[in-house]
């Protein structure tokens, strides 16, 4: 069915459209055109900015401290993507090819953290991993057995357990964003793999080719869109987080959202962090613009 | 003796190898491990959270009994009620302006309107703060008017995702079925809302779940609009985790995640197990 040409029934058209219309031109539009003036001006007084189109935010964001810091959230966001596609993609296999019964509940069981309260989800991961956490705990009692173990077959024990300092570093960032994000990598993973005709798999085990050649040259390639939705999906929050190196990265851990953030509150710099904020935006576009040259490039060959 | 002698396993039953299992239990166990440990800890009778005390429920009185905790938590659970209310209707209205309309432009609206799916939340908040303290928002109004702003911003990124959900949903609506409801004499009211409402009605639960628990989760946007005397749960609870963690947060977390998991059974009653894969 075609679409109607909104001349042929006008009064529907501004029924349905002009509220939403209104909607993003007050509260997104103008707010974000706000942000991007703001970054072309300079603080005057304390509360005063003036609009002076000068490019100096800019310029000092080109510092090699803010440069670096960008890098680095690239680093880290790309790091916690790699992580959640090899740690999700078994799972969504598993949810594929699961039995009728369970295939419910296993998603159930994946998607349940998702509506979770990230805030909530963060603060039980502080608590897991905290000095006096479980994670210690554990591993300080398997180094305590393999101390014993040592004494029993006649060697000198391990030396006293020392808690690892587990929270606030590069790691504990890590950690957290991928504990946060897996359930967005494993649900276009699955999507695309549950489209996947069985068949083909059938067929390349029939032909003699292993279980890992299969998955390797048949399924992967042929679930690469789910590959790259998640990977996007991923990428582009994992990149922006504020609250996960905020409340578990150390003072070497923060994240371009995180200097964002503080020259809105603490630091007061607000055409600064307006360019700072502009310069994620366009990071962002360029990282979506790359996928859709990447999904027409590939229109055209095949 | 059942597990030797069960049916064998068909090539493509990577489920039930034993490896496979093996890292499905383990993933599970990662993603549920730490909200256990935090609902067990909320029960814990010891101020530093960390050693097995015994059995008290003193900190969930203690949580109850803290005005500001309980205020916060009814001041989300409004903004998230008055932001999914509105995202249903403005979601609703923009997935059938974009699905019915051929309009100049239409590409360029509809990339404008997901985009507060893709600008990162700091940017979004950014952009509220400047907005609303540029146009003098008023403030210390009588509740629930103080919490507009809120509402407002939660509004704005929230009812792009129910759009996507409807528009999804209507893309299997056959237009030939409202056609022969005019044809029969319906009017353009009559026929939206019994022939096309109730195609559209699954999504607009998932759609309603979803705006509903993003508004609820939000921390970054919320914490560059609320005042002083608008504080949200989150807000609140990273105030509590940032300077003194004490098992009251448990307690509080402990009644959040219940209330998810009440409000996910509630859904999934509501419409089958479908909405747990709508929302992508």
């Amino acid at each position: 069915m075609a679409e109607q040409d909104w001349k042929a029934d006008k009064k529907a058209f501004w029924v349905v459209s002009s509220a939403p219309l209104l909607w993003t031109l007050l509260f997104f539009l103008v707010p974000m055109s706000f942000v991007w003036l703001y970054s072309f001006g300079s603080n005057t007084g304390l509360a005063e900015i003036e609009i002076s189109g000068t490019l100096d935010n800019y310029k000092r964001a080109t510092e090699w401290l803010y440069v670096s810091i960008f890098l680095k959230s690239f680093a880290v966001a790309a790091l916690v993507t790699v992580i959640c596609l090899v740690v999700g993609f078994p799972v969504a296999m598993a949810l594929t090819f699961s039995s009728d019964k369970w295939r419910p509940w296993l998603l159930l069981g994946i998607m349940l953290p998702f509506w979770t309260n990230l805030l909530i989800r963060t603060y039980a991961l502080m608590m897991l991993l905290g000095t006096q956490g479980y994670a210690n705990k554990s591993m300080g009692w398997l180094w305590e057995s393999a101390s014993w173990l040592k004494v029993l077959v006649g060697l000198q024990p391990l030396a006293a357990w020392e808690p690892v300092e587990l929270l606030y570093n590069n790691f504990a960032v890590v950690f957290g964003l991928v504990y946060v994000h897996l359930p967005f990598m494993v649900l276009p993973l699955y999507s695309a793999l549950d489209r996947l005709d069985k068949s083909l798999i059938e067929a390349s085990l029939d032909l003699g080719a292993g279980h890992l050649r299969t998955l390797l040259k048949i399924v992967m390639p042929l679930a690469m869109p789910g590959i790259v939705a998640g990977v996007m999906i991923t990428l582009i929050p994992a990149l922006g987080a504020y609250l996960t190196p905020d409340l578990m990265g150390g003072t070497e851990s923060q994240m371009i959202a995180n200097v964002i953030e503080r020259q809105f509150k603490r630091a007061n710099d607000w055409p600064f962090g307006a360019a700072l904020s502009f310069l994620l935006i366009y990071a962002m576009f360029i990282l979506i613009a790359m996928q859709g040259l990447r999904r027409t490039r590939q229109g055209g060959t095949s | 003796m059942r597990l030797l002698t069960r049916t064998p396993r068909a090539p493509l039953e990577y489920t039930r190898t034993l490896w496979m299992r093996l890292w499905v239990g383990l993933v599970l166990l990662f993603l549920y491990a730490p909200l256990l440990v935090l609902m067990i800890f909320s029960f814990n009778d010891s101020k530093r959270n960390v050693v097995w005390r015994g059995f008290t429920t003193k900190y969930y009185e203690k949580a109850l009994n803290n005005d500001t905790l309980v205020e916060a938590l009814a001041n989300s659970l409004t903004i998230a009620a008055l932001a999914t209310i509105v995202s249903l209707i403005l979601g609703s209205m923009t997935a059938i302006m974009l699905w019915r309309f051929k309009f100049r432009l239409k590409g360029l609206v509809d990339g404008t309107i997901s985009l507060p799916i893709i600008v990162p939340e700091i940017c979004l908040g950014v952009a509220m703060l400047i907005f609303f303290a540029w146009v003098d928002w008023p403030t210390g109004l009588v509740w629930p008017l103080n919490l507009s702003a809120i509402t407002i911003a939660h509004i704005t990124f929230c009812f792009p995702f129910v759009t996507m959900v409807v528009r999804a949903r209507l893309a299997s609506f056959n237009k030939e079925e409202e056609e022969a409801a005019k044809d029969l004499g319906a009017s353009d009211w009559q026929a939206f809302k019994h022939v096309l409402l109730p195609h559209i009605r699954p999504a607009l639960v998932s759609g309603a779940l979803l705006a509903f628990t993003l508004s609820l989760d939000d921390f970054v946007i919320t914490f560059f609009t609320s005042g002083p005397d608008t504080i949200t749960f989150p807000v609140k609870v990273y105030s509590m985790v940032r300077f003194s963690v004490t098992p009251e947060v448990n307690a509080a977390s402990t009644l959040l995640i219940v209330l998810t998991v009440v409000l996910t059974a509630v859904a999934l009653r509501l419409q089958g197990t479908k909405t747990i894969t709508v929302s992508h």
